[in-house]
């Protein structure tokens, strides 16, 4: 590809990383896979130091946990599914957090790989939340789920030939599909972004006094999408545990 | 019917594949488009009206602006899968 005369890397180049060490075996250990360690390592470190104390006045860490778990239950859990819920906020709470810190890791300088850009992490993210909510529902109604799942209330009989195939493929199978490809395309998407800006920029500053100045347009934009790309990161983590919390809801409501 | 009308097109104004791609995603992003415009400025009208039930509106808007983009991300992938 090439964006106004200057060479353009190729989506491959953005996304693959050499592997430190183990290339091209199954136990490759590249950027990627260092990205997952780091966002495990930050959540489990958060909660086990936060927990740690169990303040009744909260200090320091501490008060970063609780509000973490505040803004789970609060404003996922207690929205989507209520008060049986509840006891899916701990679930919630880690997928959150760690999809948020992967996101994250899109802007810090140095790593700047979204890990969720690979869809591998998305996808296993997904089907587990895929196994998570389908369990849930055969855990609450039984075989009955099935019924639960494909046939909606309040729909005439003759009607049910063309809802419950809609049903089927909208709940088992675009569902896990579009929660994979949402949260792995807006990261993908911002990422080229920041690449793209940032290899504009790279072209035109230092070519000259007229490039140079011109490259300052291409500047500010990786300043400004690189601010941005913080609020997706928190809003598509956000927006993938709301979904998780819905499917969730939609798996154990008892219809009255 | 109409993917193919538009590659006889695009083969014959020397567009390229990856042309057509772009094209077609900037086609595929203006549903999504109007679709969250309309979605967030009526949200914002319902907060402006009933602050009180802000949260609960934000909540439900960014639901429904999770599924209206899937759209757009949907043409997203579709792009690099047939510009490649």
């Amino acid at each position: 590809m090439s964006l106004l005369a200057t060479e353009f890397p190729p989506l491959g180049h953005i996304v693959n990383w050499p592997g430190f060490f183990g290339d091209g075996t199954a136990y490759e250990f590249n950027k990627v896979v260092l990205v997952y360690l780091l966002a495990l390592l930050m959540v489990v470190i958060i909660f086990g130091l936060a927990g740690r104390k169990k303040a009744l006045v909260p200090t320091g860490l501490q008060n970063i946990g609780e509000m973490a778990v505040d803004f789970i239950e609060d404003g996922i859990v207690m929205d989507t599914m209520g008060e049986p819920g509840k006891k899916y906020a701990p679930f919630l709470m880690s997928l959150f957090l760690f999809v948020w810190f992967t996101n994250i890791f899109g802007i810090i300088p140095v790593i700047q790989m979204p890990a969720s850009a690979r869809i591998a992490l998305p996808l296993f993210l997904a089907l587990l939340a895929y196994v998570i909510y389908h369990g849930a529902g055969f855990k609450e109604h039984g075989l009955g789920y099935i019924k639960h799942a494909l046939v909606p209330p309040g729909v005439p009989v003759a009607l049910l030939v063309l809802v419950v195939p809609i049903e089927f493929i909208s709940k088992f199978l675009v569902q896990p599909f579009s929660h994979t490809v949402r949260l792995f395309a807006n990261m993908l998407a911002g990422h080229i972004l920041l690449v793209t800006f940032g290899v504009l920029t790279g072209a035109l500053m230092g070519t000259g006094i007229l490039a140079s100045v011109v490259g300052l347009l291409p500047f500010f934009a990786l300043v400004f999408f690189t601010a941005f790309e913080v609020l997706v990161a928190f809003l598509q983590a956000y927006v993938f545990t709301l979904l998780t919390g819905v499917y969730i809801n939609a798996a154990i409501s008892h219809e009255h | 019917m109409s993917a193919i009308v538009l590659a006889q097109a695009a083969a014959e104004s020397g567009l390229t594949n990856k042309g057509v791609a772009a094209l077609t995603y900037g086609l595929g992003a203006i549903g999504p488009g109007i679709g969250i415009g309309y979605l967030v400025g009526q949200s914002v009208q319902a907060m402006a009206r009933q602050p009180e039930s802000a949260g609960m509106v934000r909540t439900t808007m960014f639901l429904g602006i999770a599924f209206v983009e899937a759209l757009a991300l949907i043409g997203f992938v579709v792009f690099f899968l047939a510009g490649a």
